[in-house]
């Protein structure tokens, strides 16, 4: 990770393929880091797999395994949040009309699970439209809560 | 190491032992490929052993979900046996642990099979 001018945070930026191994390649970037900024197995289970869930998101349904897009991964520490921000070069997509997968109509549905995940494994998540395209997650674990 | 599928017959059950890693990809298509492959033969009453089950996400859970239906609706049964804790935790927050019939002893899930 790098220093930032103003100080404080660090970051560390990479680029992946659309492609399902970059999955593994997030996720090991991300838990390097993790592990590095103290936390403990249950936390890097729960941070892997947001980490993993996003990115799945962005190959499959933002950038649709295109390999004229890539899937920005950045990680940052600042103070007490860990943050990981996983962006696509896709259309952008609405997720706020996803149906809930805890709703009984919908539990046998073989899909849709994923960002129930990650609101379920990391302290903050937001998902915004980027103005040109793409979808950005940003996700956010503490490290005060580890 | 993505995902390993064994199969074995108990009386007129078939167990599928699991292990490794059930993710998008491999993984959830080898699953979905062997319930699918059981079902065309036949085999109603599956028993899914995922006692070495190191991993599974989200599509991992799709594809137990979509077994499940896929057998149920050929008059079978899907049961899952030996849920690591990882999995165990991943279905009761996503409120599927429920919906299956989990069992820890092998020999009691396939007595439970009508």
């Amino acid at each position: 990770m790098r220093k930032n001018a103003g100080g404080g945070t660090e970051t560390l930026e990479r680029f992946l393929d659309s492609t399902l191994d970059s999955v593994d390649r997030a996720e090991a970037v991300t838990l390097q880091a993790a592990e590095k900024a103290g936390f403990e197995e249950d936390d890097l289970n729960k941070i892997g797999m947001a980490v993993r869930e996003a990115v799945v998101n962005a190959v499959v349904h933002g950038n649709r395994y295109s390999k004229h897009k890539k899937v920005r991964l950045s990680i940052s520490k600042a103070a007490e949040r860990f943050m990981v921000k996983v962006s696509d070069e896709g259309e952008g997509f609405d997720w706020n009309g996803l149906p809930d997968p805890l709703a009984q109509e919908n539990l046998l549905r073989s899909s849709g699970r994923g960002i129930f995940l990650m609101r379920a494994f990391m302290d903050e998540i937001e998902i915004r439209k980027n103005a040109d395209s793409g979808t950005e997650v940003t996700l956010v674990k503490y490290t005060s809560s580890r | 190491m993505s995902v390993k599928l064994s199969t074995r017959q108990v009386g007129d059950v078939t167990v599928v032992d699991v292990a490794g890693r059930i993710t998008l990809g491999e993984g959830s298509s080898a699953l979905r490929d062997t319930l699918r492959e059981l079902v065309s033969k036949n085999h109603k009453k599956v028993l899914l052993n995922l006692g070495e089950v190191s991993y599974i996400d989200s599509s991992g859970i799709g594809e137990l979900v979509s077994g499940f239906t896929t057998v149920t609706n050929q008059g079978g049964q899907l049961k899952l046996l030996n849920l690591t804790k990882r999995v165990k935790d991943l279905l009761q927050i996503t409120k599927l642990y429920t919906v299956f019939d989990v069992h820890e002893d092998e020999a009691a899930a396939v007595r439970s099979f009508s």
